[in-house]
């Protein structure tokens, strides 16, 4: 690991993006980056440190809260120097928008299709941007706090009025 | 919601070239039943005659919620639904959810503990390489080293039986260690293998290795180099079958692995052939380590002494108050981490398994996110299988040895 290599990148990071550590994440470490400078925070790292491989991308909920109601969370590695660094991209709970980041990294694509499925994000400039998990009708987003866990019948049971009254009865008055 | 909704060539017109709407080319739906797909995968192949023009996986036949469903769950609890996940790497998910929770508690794993949770995982990297490995050569139409590949795999499964008394879905680690000590008879049963198994290697090598019609079939097929291996995220064999010697085993060591001498193999030309040959000679060096770690297999407990996180031994529960109240509070509302959030990766036997963990103070996990392998291997099937036949293409899913549970979760 390369701790200087490291913490030269947060360090060109915070002066020429005026980030701030985000705290909560212990491991890797991690900075708080605006929607809108995603792309140019990942060009800068890919380019000038050499994080060469998204890792992983996926985000996390704080229902109730609003602003911001979700992180997104970007995990980089560096192939070349051993280190990983960690992106957190705070959206609001309304209209939780982020651009895609698949021109630089080609594995972003289904990950930021899984974030448009399973918490209803609008990933702008994304190539194919499709349910993955859930069928292509389905209804709302899972893994978001709001969205009840169970009461769900088999899907392909053809039982479409039943389902359809438990799914309005948990979601509007047991949620 | 009144009819199946179905989805039309409309909107998937961006995946396929224009020549498929003018009917020059044709589409030719594979899965989720065929038998080489490993598992439920569709595929959708645009074909000019057998030549595929572009292949547009469709995932999610074996989504589970297991991810939502682990949040209303304590965290020991949810310890069970990670066996699910990736069916051939039961211990290893446990093991990557475990060290998830241990690195955020800052909880000690005793040497002992340590030590079997590396016998077990590369026991379990074998079981799973003879699994690819026997698969991956049906689909070739070879189909002995199936037979022979399942019944070495059958002696992993009888120890993983013998230590937890289940042959797959264990959940034997649990946070601090492991869920009880091994039985005595353990090491016999392994040095049992690890005298039998190199034979058996040396077989497959016979059977597969210079067999002129699996090397026709695998050299220069589903080829990537290096670079692109990276951007699509490829991690683990199929990446080392390019070039990059990544380990996670090696450059993030964890559970001791920084302890024992073993080589990274890697190959040259990112083709089948190269990753067949990766994860055979990955076979040799689990059983270097399993030798090397049963050889300095370490005395002691198996479960850490902090009793925040883990039960009391059944022994002190009659003499001790302090024990019955840390039992009945672990037992009733679980465990509180502190909060913060981790991302955790481990070495599994298909690459990457990253276990994103967040904590908010609480007993249920905030959210648990599962970096799978699978699933981001997967998304690379259209880069590596175009410009294939068809045929080939059973060879190239067999090579990236994905596991539909572990990329549908």
């Amino acid at each position: 690991m390369s701790e200087d290599h490291l913490n030269k990148a947060i360090h060109t990071l915070k002066e020429r993006f005026g980030l701030r550590e985000a705290e909560i994440q212990k491991y890797p470490p991690a900075l708080l980056v605006p929607a809108e400078q995603v792309i140019a925070v990942c060009q800068t790292l890919n380019d000038e440190f050499g994080f060469n491989f998204l890792s992983d991308l996926t985000a996390s909920d704080y229902y109730p809260e609003q602003e911001p109601r979700f992180h997104a969370v970007y995990n980089l590695y560096s192939h070349e120097h051993n280190t990983r660094i960690c992106l957190r991209v705070p959206l609001n709970g309304d209209s939780p928008t982020l651009p895609t980041v698949e021109v630089i990294y080609y594995n972003a694509n289904w990950h930021e299709r899984e974030l448009y499925d399973m918490f209803g994000f609008d990933i702008t400039g994304h190539s194919d941007l499709r349910r993955i998990l859930m069928p292509a009708d389905w209804e709302g987003h899972p893994l978001r706090k709001d969205y009840p866990l169970g009461y769900e019948e088999p899907q392909f049971t053809f039982n479409y009025d039943d389902i359809d009254r438990r799914k309005h009865k948990a979601r509007y008055e047991e949620a | 919601m009144s009819e199946t909704y179905e989805v039309t060539l409309e909107e998937l017109k961006h995946l396929v070239s224009e020549r498929a709407l003018s009917g020059e080319t044709v589409l030719l739906n594979m899965g989720p039943q065929h038998p080489s797909t490993h598992g439920v995968l569709r595929l959708l192949l645009e074909l000019d005659g057998e030549v595929i023009v572009n292949c547009v996986p469709d995932i999610g036949f074996l989504h589970t919620g297991i991810e939502k469903n682990m949040e209303a769950k304590t965290y020991e609890k949810a310890a069970v639904m990670t066996d699910r996940l990736d069916y051939l790497n039961t211990i290893g998910n446990v093991l990557a959810y475990s060290l998830a929770i241990e690195r955020l508690a800052e909880l000690d794993v005793p040497p002992r503990a340590q030590a079997i949770r590396v016998i077990l995982v590369e026991l379990q990297r074998i079981a799973s390489h003879l699994v690819w490995l026997g698969t991956h050569a049906l689909d070739l139409a070879a189909m002995s080293v199936f037979l022979y590949c399942f019944r070495e795999r059958e002696a992993i499964l009888d120890i993983l039986e013998m230590c937890s008394g289940q042959r797959m879905m264990t959940t034997f680690f649990r946070p601090g260690g492991l869920w009880r000590d091994v039985p005595a008879d353990f090491e016999l049963a392994v040095r049992r293998f690890l005298r039998s198994f190199p034979a058996r290697i040396d077989m497959y090598h016979a059977l597969l290795t210079k067999n002129p019609i699996f090397m026709d079939r695998t050299r220069n097929i589903g080829r990537i180099n290096a670079e692109d291996a990276i951007r699509w995220g490829l991690t683990g064999p199929s990446l080392r079958g390019s070039g990059p010697s990544n380990d996670i085993r090696k450059t993030q060591p964890y559970s001791g692995y920084e302890q024992y001498d073993f080589e990274v193999p890697t190959g040259t030309n990112g083709d089948v052939y190269d990753r067949y040959l990766v994860r055979m000679e990955e076979l040799r060096q689990s059983l270097r380590i399993i030798q090397q770690a049963l050889d300095m297999l370490p005395v002691g407990p198996v479960r850490s002494n902090n009793r925040k996180y883990v039960p009391p031994p059944r022994a002190e529960l009659g003499t001790s108050m302090e024990a019955v109240i840390h039992h009945f509070k672990l037992w009733t509302e679980g465990f509180e981490l502190p909060k913060g959030a981790i991302y955790s990766p481990v070495e599994s036997p298909r690459g990457e398994l990253g276990v994103y963990l967040e904590s908010d103070g609480g007993p249920f996990p905030q959210r648990v996110h599962w970096r799978t392998p699978s699933f981001v291997h997967l998304q690379a099937l259209p880069v590596l299988s175009k410009g294939h036949l068809v045929a080939d293409l059973v060879g190239i899913i067999g090579s990236v040895d994905i596991v539909l549970g572990d990329a549908d979760r």
